[in-house]
């Protein structure tokens, strides 16, 4: 490593203070790091794969059960949260674009509106979550799924006697198998939040770094980095989303 | 060589004194000095010395679990453990050896070292990601010992639902153990890909790598790809077992038999994960020693990627007998054949390699060649389990014990010493004792053969895995099979010694004892800690012993 080149790249292009010993060059070093982060998403998309094929086989094992469930989830707080993270990724998008023409002033400013965001989404997620614990819905012991909970939207239908009866035929067992569905609905936004927090992490690490003036038109690899990851949790989203909010409303 | 078209300075060298070239270069080995400069290494070579130490380790506490279970199975009667005991101990043989040992084991060890080298780098793209690695390998290594000590597993290394599920035994931490193990080959895997993606050498295409490289990469993918898919379903029975959700109980709508499919759909792909860098151990050593480029280049790199790819499309071969569809059955049956192709043809070329080379038998090309004969049978063996009727009178037999033993043990253990004697004098510097590698590896193949041979036989005849107990009729075959790991148990603890031995006191080797082709074999033996003075230009292929032949005899003149 070349820990004793000056600090100012510009002439001394042979001691690039930002190349590993191991590289040749910052092109390779740029690839490689690149290539090593879609390799990771990867790994991520087959992790969460594993949560998405439990759910959807047991989506398919008990549909009338999964149905009711997801009604009793607030979509409006579901696409509010939608919202919320595809506007961080385009700020995190427009905080990638700033770093490379070198404007540290509007990084920093995206940076932080996509923290923002993010704080926001997890806030959301906790409303959401006491919401279920007043409900009795978190899983366990205390876990208590009512046909006939007057609050509930499904009860408001006119032919709710009608259809309570048709789901109770096709699957006796319902009030039990919609706990199934609210394990799959933890775990799986247990697991999203997990990775959010990990990116806010990330985030905030980029901004203490960026305060210190690290990053410049060459080199601005982590903020690249953070920002794949982060769309990757966005992606992520994308597909639980519709999964777990929307599979009763067609 | 003539790999390398510019004047070659290590060519030099290696003619020279050996001596005198391990003390004027420093290597990796001597570059610099104390415990914190190997616990903090970031270099690639350091690093798999540090995963030979504690693989070993590893090994010898999962052998000494196989010599609990086969010392009870020497009678028929129950008598040196309880039914409870013996889960035990063959659970902690599995647990051990598949996930502490033969996954990471060859990739960590002779991957982490060579890749570099072979594909002319000075260290892996993420040299702290890779030694952050030996630390989750370490972590998740005192986890699963851990639960095996403070009162043992009695699971399996499968962790079967409902049964991982409501025994009481310590899941919970081995379940930790194997889901942090697994995160340490994950990026092993991704260091890989990367590495051989962007860091090869001047001149070194894709088609001019070792194949080695190949299996590897091949392996790598598996690793990326099925490794997190097993964290998951290891993980959902942890939240199961802490906070009794039923993810997997029926009492409350859960399949057990999700759980058997995310556990073989990565599981499966796994002994790919154990097979495969064997299989790139054999394609280097086998050119090496019958002094002939390897016969089918080509198809034995896409095979590589080929059984990794159709591995992924198996798994359901585990559960013919677990209330699987019919048609789910036959589909899995089909595919598990068609996977045998890829591996044939791995096998026939390296017969074909064979043929008309001058071989010698030194001990790294004995272990190959036994590889090649106890794979055949290992490999056949499995296409009697992949026939769903068949395996219906075979399955949970010793049959199926037989067959897994000797691809994981007859295949890849083989492999595996093939490559640590081929490669030693390169990680050493010193060389092993022909000697005693011979005799250690005539040891291994009888002993093997004694060991596991009769399971076929009672296996077939109806002997049931997983018992302590067992009718007196298949006592003959116990008791063979029992003498047999004794023999084994010496063949393999041969090479501990002697090569520890050899680590301080064997004789000094030049940069390249074997005279073979390999940028790994041209630089000196041990290696600088940056590998190469200068990084090498690669304009042919990577087994040209024709030339090399020729080359030699130009230097003779």
């Amino acid at each position: 490593m070349s820990t004793h080149a000056s600090a100012d790249v510009h002439h001394h292009e042979g001691h690039d203070p930002y190349l590993a010993h191991h590289f040749e060059d910052r092109a390779q070093q740029d690839e490689a790091h690149s290539l090593g982060l879609w390799v990771f998403l990867s790994t991520e998309i087959m992790f969460f794969g594993g949560l998405f094929l439990a759910f959807t086989v047991y989506h398919v094992l008990f549909p009338e059960a999964f149905g009711l469930a997801s009604s009793r989830l607030s979509v409006s707080w579901g696409v509010i949260n939608t919202i919320v993270l595809l506007v961080s990724s385009f700020t995190m998008a427009m905080g990638v674009h700033s770093a490379q023409v070198g404007s540290r002033k509007l990084l920093l400013t995206f940076l932080s509106i996509t923290l923002l965001c993010a704080g926001a989404f997890m806030v959301i997620k906790g409303i959401e979550w006491t919401e279920k614990y007043h409900h009795h819905l978190i899983p366990g012991a205390s876990f208590h799924f009512d046909l006939n909970d007057p609050t509930a939207p499904e009860t408001q239908l006119a032919n709710w006697g009608e259809r309570r009866e048709a789901i109770l035929i096709a699957d006796p067992h319902v009030e039990r198998h919609a706990q199934m569905f609210y394990v799959m609905y933890f775990c799986l936004t247990g697991l999203h939040g997990i990775h959010v927090l990990i990116g806010m992490g990330l985030i905030t690490w980029m901004i203490l770094r960026a305060k210190r003036n690290e990053f410049n038109t060459r080199w601005n690899t982590p903020i690249e980095l953070t920002g794949l990851y982060w769309h990757l949790v966005d992606v992520i989203w994308i597909y639980l989303f519709p999964l777990i909010y929307l599979i009763h409303r067609h | 060589m003539s790999a390398i078209d510019a004047p070659n300075p290590y060519q030099a060298q290696s003619r020279s004194s050996a001596v005198e070239a391990a003390a004027t270069f420093p290597n990796y080995l001597n570059a610099t000095g104390g415990w914190k400069s190997w616990l903090f290494t970031g270099d690639h070579k350091r690093i798999a010395i540090l995963y030979i130490i504690t693989t070993t380790i590893a090994f010898l506490f999962g052998g000494l679990a196989a010599a609990l279970v086969r010392l009870e199975l020497l009678t028929p009667q129950g008598d040196l453990m309880s039914g409870d005991g013996y889960n035990k101990a063959f659970s902690a043989h599995g647990i051990i050896m598949v996930f502490m040992f033969l996954v990471p084991v060859v990739p960590a060890v002779l991957g982490n070292f060579l890749v570099p080298l072979m594909i002319g780098a000075k260290d892996l793209a993420f040299p702290k990601i890779n030694l952050m690695s030996w630390y989750l390998y370490m972590i998740g290594t005192f986890f699963g010992l851990y639960a095996i000590i403070a009162g043992g597993v009695d699971t399996g290394w499968t962790f079967y639902t409902p049964f991982s599920t409501t025994t009481n035994t310590n899941v919970i931490s081995a379940a930790v153990g194997v889901f942090i193990i697994g995160f340490s080959s994950i990026f092993t895997g991704f260091n890989f890909i990367v590495t051989v993606h962007k860091m090869r050498a001047p001149g070194l295409t894709w088609f001019r790598l070792p194949l080695f490289i190949w299996s590897m990469y091949a392996t790598s993918l598996i690793m990326i790809l099925g490794t997190p898919v097993i964290g998951i379903t290891v993980l959902m029975v942890a939240v199961e077992r802490l906070l009794h959700l039923g993810v997997f109980d029926p009492a409350f709508g859960g399949d057990p038999l999700l759980f058997q499919h995310l556990f073989w759909f990565y599981s499966h792909p796994a002994v790919y994960i154990m097979i495969l860098p064997g299989f790139g151990i054999i394609s280097e050593v086998i050119p090496a020693f019958a002094r002939r480029n390897i016969f089918g280049y080509s198809f034995i790199a896409m095979s590589s990627l080929a059984i990794a790819m159709v591995g992924f499309f198996v798994w359901g071969h585990h559960l013919f007998v677990s209330g699987q569809s019919a048609y789910a059955g036959m589909v899995f049956s089909a595919l598990s054949f068609v996977i045998g192709v890829p591996t044939a043809i791995k096998v026939f070329n390296w017969t074909a390699t064979l043929y008309k080379g001058s071989i010698s038998f030194e001990t790294p090309m004995l272990f190959a060649l036994f590889f090649i004969g106890l794979f055949l049978i290992g490999g056949l063996t499995g296409l009697f389990l992949a026939a769903m009727g068949l395996d219906i009178h075979l399955h949970d037999t010793y049959f199926v014990v037989a067959h897994f033993h000797y691809v994981m043990v007859g295949g890849m253990m083989l492999a595996y010493l093939a490559g640590i004697h081929y490669w030693w004098p390169k990680i050493s510097g010193r060389m092993y004792p022909e000697f005693l590698g011979k005799l250690s590896a005539l040891i291994v193949f009888v002993g093997f053969h004694i060991t596991f041979f009769p399971q076929f036989v009672m296996g077939y005849m109806g002997m049931p895995r997983q018992y302590h107990e067992y009718v007196a009729e298949f006592q003959v075959y116990h008791v063979l099979s029992t003498a047999g790991a004794s023999v084994l148990g010496v063949g393999f603890l041969m090479p501990v010694v002697y090569l520890t031995y050899s680590w301080f006191y064997g004789p000094r080797v030049n940069s390249n004892p074997f005279k073979a082709t390999g940028l790994e074999w041209q630089t000196s033996s041990p290696p600088p800690t940056t590998n190469f003075v200068e990084i090498p230009v690669v304009t042919v292929g990577p087994y040209e012993y024709a030339d090399f032949e020729e080359n030699e005899l130009v230097h003779a003149r």
